[in-house]
């Protein structure tokens, strides 16, 4: 059928239709590009503002002068190390606790697998705000325990990139055999640590990689558990700015989204080569699916 | 079997168990207690005796006015979004696979979905806020367009949170669309149909069950943000998730002391009919997915 004769039009067909197409598509792309990128030339636009219409840096002059920006706005430095802070300690434990738990549930207790799933994507129908009220009183005893710093809120961020973090690895582990891996390993006189660190994260590296980025966004962009549990972050401290200077809370925001940008790209790059080492066969370079699992359900 | 096998066994299945034991323990306390605690809070009074007070007081004025508002705000951003973000899916999924175009905009989206919150509010206080860059302009054209502050009262909240539902559409729809195949398109073609009958008979069917589960979670999505709505609305509390941070801050209605668990409850109960609706949708989208 599809050989008949009738292959001409078609032919002619698909080639308008493709005319259209690409039409269309400048056509939506053009209107929400502006709309996407009208805030962020708003943003640059003003921080740049002087007196009487001229343009200046001086807004961007002191937020690269870390000695000045210290005296003249201790909380937006303190919210940054926090976050900087919160960020390494939230990978670490998110990898620390989530990687061997879920390799030891695939070889030795399987019947768990469905209530781990379960609990991990547990927090993406529990909304921050909600978390948060029930979160207070525990902080308390953390507080106790630990002290108030903001470096505290580790715990919570765990659990919030648990889904996420949860699926990026599990893509990973079901994409290789951990129980022979672990076994061959075992047999050669290797240790659990061992087969943890040196047989099965090298095996699933782009996956690490992916849930680490996952983390990394989630806890630079977390304001909601920061702000009512009354810890600073750097949107915590993003919020407070603007109430006093807006230039300076702009000039942050637009930093933050940039450098959000800059690490995706990176990302891209990173789990772009690892993939293209070990592909078989064709593949949809950089499908929606390498994204997937980037799609926020909570995430403000 | 006797008991003393049967003992190993119980010893051999509960040992291993002991390798879970640290998620357990984060889970437990940073997970199911907060839980627990919003769940059972939302049925005490005061002096922790049992009460239906925390939830019928739901029904007072100011806080159903609260949910009829997010449920409406998270409804037409949801609608919005869905729309919009299929339309730029569409655009995506169409163009080269290899091409700068899908590369850009997957990216972009990743960014811009995950990147709501305060800095978005600031985005668009910079755009057009009583100073903002279109607001400026405009004024210089004569054109009030920043009006009596709309941006910081709800239309300002459905403005800001349709830019970064249409980044979440296009993530979560471009699967579905990257599901059609060329050759039902032209297979259609073949037997002489049009493109609207393919869009209403082939594709429409085909995504109409992703398209509503997409909608579903954007509804998700913006019913439980935070963020945006704090760092902007600067009077009042419209919105659930404000409503729940003045509760906790301590200003709370006269006699209902734990009102804020159970407007944390009520949100809950929204936010995971929604899911589940939403993974029910998704699990019809799969099997075309394959």
């Amino acid at each position: 059928m599809g050989d008949a004769p009738g292959i001409q039009p078609g032919n002619g067909l698909r080639h308008r239709r493709r005319r259209a197409q690409t039409i269309q598509r400048w056509i939506v792309v053009a209107v929400l590009g502006t709309f996407f990128l009208l805030p962020l030339v708003a943003m640059a636009e003003f921080t740049t503002r002087g007196t009487q219409g001229r343009r200046n840096l001086d807004t961007w002059r002191l937020l690269v002068n870390f000695g000045q920006l210290n005296v003249d706005y201790p909380q937006l430095v303190d919210g940054v190390k926090m976050s900087a802070g919160l960020v390494c300690l939230t990978v670490v434990m998110m990898l620390v606790i989530l990687v061997p738990t879920m390799v030891w549930v695939r070889l030795r207790l399987p019947w768990l697998s469905r209530p781990l799933e379960f609990i991990c994507l547990l927090p993406l129908t529990i909304p921050a705000i909600v978390l948060v009220v029930g979160l207070a009183p525990v902080y308390a005893w953390v507080a106790y325990f630990l002290g108030p710093s903001s470096l505290t809120l580790v715990f919570a961020y765990t659990v919030l990139v648990l889904p996420y973090a949860y699926r990026a690895l599990d893509a990973g582990l079901s994409g290789i055999d951990v129980k022979t891996l672990s076994e061959a390993a075992r047999s050669l006189g290797a240790g659990w640590a061992t087969v943890m660190w040196r047989v099965v994260v090298p095996n699933v590296r782009s996956a690490v990689v992916s849930a680490s980025f996952l983390t990394i966004t989630l806890v630079l962009g977390e304001f909601t558990v920061a702000n009512l549990l009354s810890r600073n972050n750097l949107q915590v401290a993003i919020n407070l700015l603007g109430k006093r200077d807006a230039g300076v809370s702009v000039a942050v925001s637009l930093t933050a989204l940039l450098l959000a940008f800059a690490l995706l790209i990176v990302f891209f790059l990173v789990t772009g080569s690892g993939r293209r080492r070990r592909v078989r066969g064709a593949r949809p370079p950089l499908s929606a699916s390498a994204a997937a699992p980037l799609a926020p359900a909570v995430p403000t | 079997m006797t008991t003393t096998t049967s003992g190993r066994r119980w010893r051999t299945r509960l040992g291993p168990l002991a390798g879970v034991l640290p998620f357990a323990l984060l889970v437990i306390f940073f997970l199911v207690v907060p839980t627990l605690v919003v769940v059972v809070g939302s049925f005490l009074d005061a002096s922790n005796a049992p009460t239906l007070g925390n939830v019928t007081a739901l029904g007072e004025s100011i806080i159903r006015d609260a949910y009829v508002r997010s449920v409406v705000i998270s409804g037409v951003t949801a609608l919005l979004g869905a729309i919009f973000g299929a339309l730029l899916a569409y655009a995506v999924a169409t163009a080269n696979p290899n091409g700068a175009l899908r590369r850009v905009v997957t990216a972009a989206c990743g960014v811009l979905a995950q990147f709501g919150g305060v800095m978005l509010a600031f985005a668009f206080i910079a755009t057009v806020g009583f100073q903002g860059l279109l607001t400026v302009l405009f004024r210089d054209l004569g054109l009030d367009i920043y009006g009596s502050g709309w941006l910081f009262d709800t239309p300002g909240l459905i403005l800001v949170y349709t830019y970064f539902q249409i980044p979440l559409m296009v993530i979560v729809f471009l699967p579905a669309l990257d599901g059609l195949r060329p050759q039902w398109r032209e297979a259609a073609e073949t037997l002489g149909g049009s493109a609207w009958d393919y869009w209403r008979r082939v594709a429409g069917p085909i995504l109409r069950p992703s398209f509503l589960g997409c909608t579903l979670l954007l509804f998700a999505n913006a019913f439980s943000a935070y963020a945006t709505a704090k760092a902007l609305i600067s009077q009042g509390s419209p919105i659930v998730p404000l409503k729940i941070d003045d509760a906790i801050n301590g200003e709370v209605i006269q006699g209902v002391q734990n009102l804020g668990k159970s407007m944390a409850l009520g949100m809950v109960v929204v936010v995971a009919v929604v899911m589940w609706l939403y993974a029910r949708l998704q699990k019809r989208t799969a099997k075309w997915l394959r």
